[in-house]
């Protein structure tokens, strides 16, 4: 059992987990994730680590309620506990001194990034970070990433916050200013990150994704979590999760990831909002 | 009851093993096979000539007493005859359903030559079964503590048969598991109807209760390294981790919606209990009144299509590239499938999957294939029949063709001799790797074999190490 220290909302069905797992707070590089299974009768689903607290023993994932078990999670708070906690898994995200490094998140994509752009950043690298957010509510941890980059853009499709667009055209317009960008990386939703790599290809910006396909052990040994990279098959969990945003195959990946969802209900309410609003503008020609 | 003459013994057929009717199993997924009856366990144990020099046990890869148990048996002394069983075998309940007898100690029996054999699988599940159901497990004596303790990565058949030896000579130990759960491929690779999750579960109750530390949510390597077990507090290792890595066949179309490796497919039913879903949160590819294929023609591709078949397959077929012959499944495991309504498809061996526009398997394009000169492994080799290919419609494939060693130990303890294949090399009579303390056994130094030769080396293992702590050599 893995107590719940603190739970709290970030966002409307964004929300907070601090939990007892010290082995794991003491282990895990930035990029890494756990799998946890709430219960008995759980499934087991792959979460970013996005900190840690070595003294308290802790670690920090932030959940988006898309799925059931999601969901399930959210309606947990402080001094609950979740039956299974196992890692760190997958490697760490390769971290050096880029020179300019912008980490871009799309809602809770900004959690998964957030440890990376620390690490970024402690490599002696000018970070900046790019926060997409729907509306002003899903900008997440702005003040934290203040704190450790030396540049801070928060988006919002609608203008609620910060620049009005999305993620991929501010990393444009930084890019056009004049800026030299040695590398991004980027997570959030499928359709953002292939729209960021769309977006670096033409100018040859090293650029990395973090791949979210479903995943059952986490350590290699079933192949329900493979992917196309350079026209191989990779197993994300053990190969990644991060991968050379210009080799992954994502058509594939959304293809995957729509595998356990019976029709087009479910298939919507596996899919978070910046997604349908990025497949939107992407068909519009974006 | 009244000793009978050898003549009269000769004149016992072997007793059949009670299952569910076929048609009736093919829908759940209670255990196929019933087990002898106390009636039926008693006849089949006197067909025993109780020989003087007992070849049988030259065909059991432990050494299992096998003569004298059977002996037991036929005196009415089941509790007895399952301590002799446990003398050399840990798991007998397990070993008694998923042995390949008839390969291995029933294949030597001499009244195999002229008629059947002595059916000592059933006796060893029979024996097994009854003190399980009316004594509980029993708990062996431990030895005084000795202050020493083992890890034990991996929690199949090899580290659960260690652990259990090592606790019983006065040692701590823990076991690491990187899966919740404990039990290795007895529980999220054999199926329910082959080997019922409830006694896997016994066994590990009664090892806990001698005193083993399970820790599962351990992924050594990540978790903790070998090395740093070692430096804090753990006096040896045995690595007992399998044969976690599923071969692909590595043909275009593999990574289609409804491929799977056999590895994930019984895992997510076996493990994750998605044959109860939506109960068990874990979904599969929903199998009713679909063509399911199933590559390979091993234990593993049987347990797969047996299990598709559950889950509501209108078509279950195997596919395996070499004959009826050459089929490395268990024949019992072959029978049963047939009797179940799997279909096989001999001699194919597939090229290509295709998908519809949303990435969905719809049929495999296939090549016949016919057999050439035997190669390395002595079978007759595959050869494609030029311009023979041919399209079949299919909704999932199950991809069954074996494991390859899974990288994360190697990657992360490189200073252990490993084969190219990645395989721990170990000295054979000792399971000794080429690093000091540490011992491996099991199908990481095998690659994929059987539940009994990787209790074997666990029990092997178990002794090395119980010496290593004695002498620290
Ligand atoms: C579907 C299927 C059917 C089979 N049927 C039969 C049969 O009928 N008869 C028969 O004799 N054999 C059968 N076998 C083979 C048999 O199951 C294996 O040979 C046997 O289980 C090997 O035992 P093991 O202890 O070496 O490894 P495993 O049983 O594979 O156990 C290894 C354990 O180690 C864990 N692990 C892996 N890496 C780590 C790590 N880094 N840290 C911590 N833990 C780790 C794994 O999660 C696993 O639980 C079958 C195999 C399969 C897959
Ligand atoms: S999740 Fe099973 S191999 Fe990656």
């Amino acid at each position: 059992m893995y107590k719940i220290k603190s739970a709290e909302f970030l966002a409307p069905n964004i929300k907070k987990f601090i939990i007892e797992a010290p082995k794991i707070a003491q282990k895990r590089k930035a990029g890494q994730f756990v799998i946890i299974r709430i219960d008995e009768n759980g499934e087991r689903i792959p979460l970013t680590i996005a900190d840690s607290n070595i003294a308290d023993g802790t670690i920090t994932i932030i959940v988006q309620g898309i799925g059931k078990t999601t969901q399930e999670l959210n309606s947990l708070s402080a001094n609950d506990s979740i039956r299974d906690v196992v890692g760190p898994l997958g490697k760490p995200s390769h971290i050096e001194n880029f020179g300019t490094a912008v980490s871009i998140g799309g809602g809770v994509g900004t959690a998964i990034a957030y440890p990376t752009a620390i690490a970024l950043k402690e490599a002696g690298n000018h970070t900046i970070s790019i926060i997409g957010g729907r509306t002003k509510e899903f900008v997440l941890l702005e003040n934290e990433l203040r704190a450790v980059c030396d540049e801070v853009y928060p988006t919002t499709d609608d203008g609620s916050y910060g620049y009005k667009g999305f993620v991929t055209q501010k990393l444009k317009e930084l890019i056009d200013s004049g800026k030299k960008i040695d590398f991004v990386l980027a997570i959030g939703p499928i359709p953002m990150m292939r729209a960021i790599a769309e977006t670096t290809r033409p100018y040859g910006i090293k650029t990395m994704v973090s791949l979210n396909p479903v995943m059952v052990d986490g350590t290699g040994m079933c192949g329900g979590c493979r992917a196309t990279v350079d026209g191989k098959t990779v197993f994300v969990c053990v190969d990644g999760p991060e991968f050379d945003a210009h080799l992954v195959d994502f058509d594939l990946l959304i293809r995957r990831n729509r595998t356990y969802s019976k029709d087009e209900k479910t298939a919507l309410e596996h899919t978070c909002n910046y997604d349908v609003a990025f497949e939107k503008a992407l068909q519009g020609g974006n | 009851m009244a000793e009978l003459t050898k003549k009269e013994r000769m004149k016992i057929p072997r007793q059949p093993m009670p299952e569910q009717d076929g048609n009736v199993r093919s829908g759940n997924f209670k255990e196929v096979n019933l087990g002898f009856t106390e009636e039926l366990a008693l006849l089949e144990a006197q067909r025993c000539l109780q020989c003087p020099k007992p070849v049988c046990i030259s065909g059991c890869p432990v050494g299992v007493n096998i003569r004298d148990f059977i002996g037991l048996i036929s005196e009415g002394k089941y509790a007895e005859a399952a301590a002799k069983l446990k003398e050399d075998n840990a798991l007998p309940a397990v070993c008694g359903r998923v042995c390949p007898q008839e390969e291995q100690c029933e294949s030597k029996c001499v009244l195999g030559v002229k008629g059947e054999a002595v059916a000592i699988g059933r006796l060893e599940r029979f024996a097994a079964d009854f003190e399980r159901n009316t004594l509980g497990i029993r708990t062996p004596q431990i030895k005084p503590k000795t202050g020493k303790k083992v890890a034990i990565i991996g929690s199949g058949p090899s580290g659960l048969s260690c652990a259990g030896d090592l606790i019983q000579m006065g040692h701590d130990v823990t076991v690491f598991e990187a899966l919740h759960a404990i039990g290795g491929v007895l529980l999220y690779g054999i199926p329910e109807f082959r080997l019922p999750k409830e006694i896997v579960k016994a066994e590990v109750d009664a090892l806990s209760k001698l005193g083993v530390d399970f820790q599962p949510n351990s992924v050594i390597g990540f978790t903790d390294t070998i090395d740093e077990l070692l430096t804090s507090g753990y006096d040896a290792v045995f690595i007992a981790v399998g044969a976690g890595l599923p071969y692909f066949l590595n043909i275009p179309g593999e990574n289609l919606n409804g491929v799977y490796s056999a590895n994930e497919f019984l895992t997510r039913v076996n493990l994750m209990k998605a044959y109860r879903f939506p109960e068990f949160d874990t979904p599969v590819f929903d199998c009713k009144g679909k063509n399911v294929a199933v590559f390979g023609g091993g234990n593993t591709a049987m347990d797969a299509v047996r299990t598709s078949k559950r889950l509501g397959a209108a078509k279950a077929n195997i596919i395996y590239r070499r004959s009826e012959n050459e089929l490395p499944a268990r024949a019992e495991e072959a029978h049963h499938a047939k009797q179940e309504g799997i279909e096989f498809l001999f001699l194919a061996n597939p090229l290509e999957f295709i998908g519809d526009k949303d990435g969905w398997l719809k049929q495999v394009k296939l090549q016949k294939m016919e057999l050439g000169e035997p190669d390395a492994s002595g079978r007759r080799k595959p050869v494609p029949i030029p311009g023979s290919e041919y399209l079949m419609d299919i909704d999932m494939a199950v991809i069954a063709i074996g494991n390859g060693s899974n990288p994360i130990i190697q990657k992360t303890t490189p200073d252990l001799s490993y084969t190219k294949r990645g395989n721990i090399v170990v000295d054979p009579d000792t399971m000794k790797t080429s690093k000091k303390g540490v011992f491996a056994g099991g199908d990481i130094v095998t690659g994929g074999a059987t539940v009994i030769l990787a209790m074997g080396a666990g029990r092997t293992a178990a002794k090395a190490i119980d010496e290593y702590l004695k002498e620290g050599k």
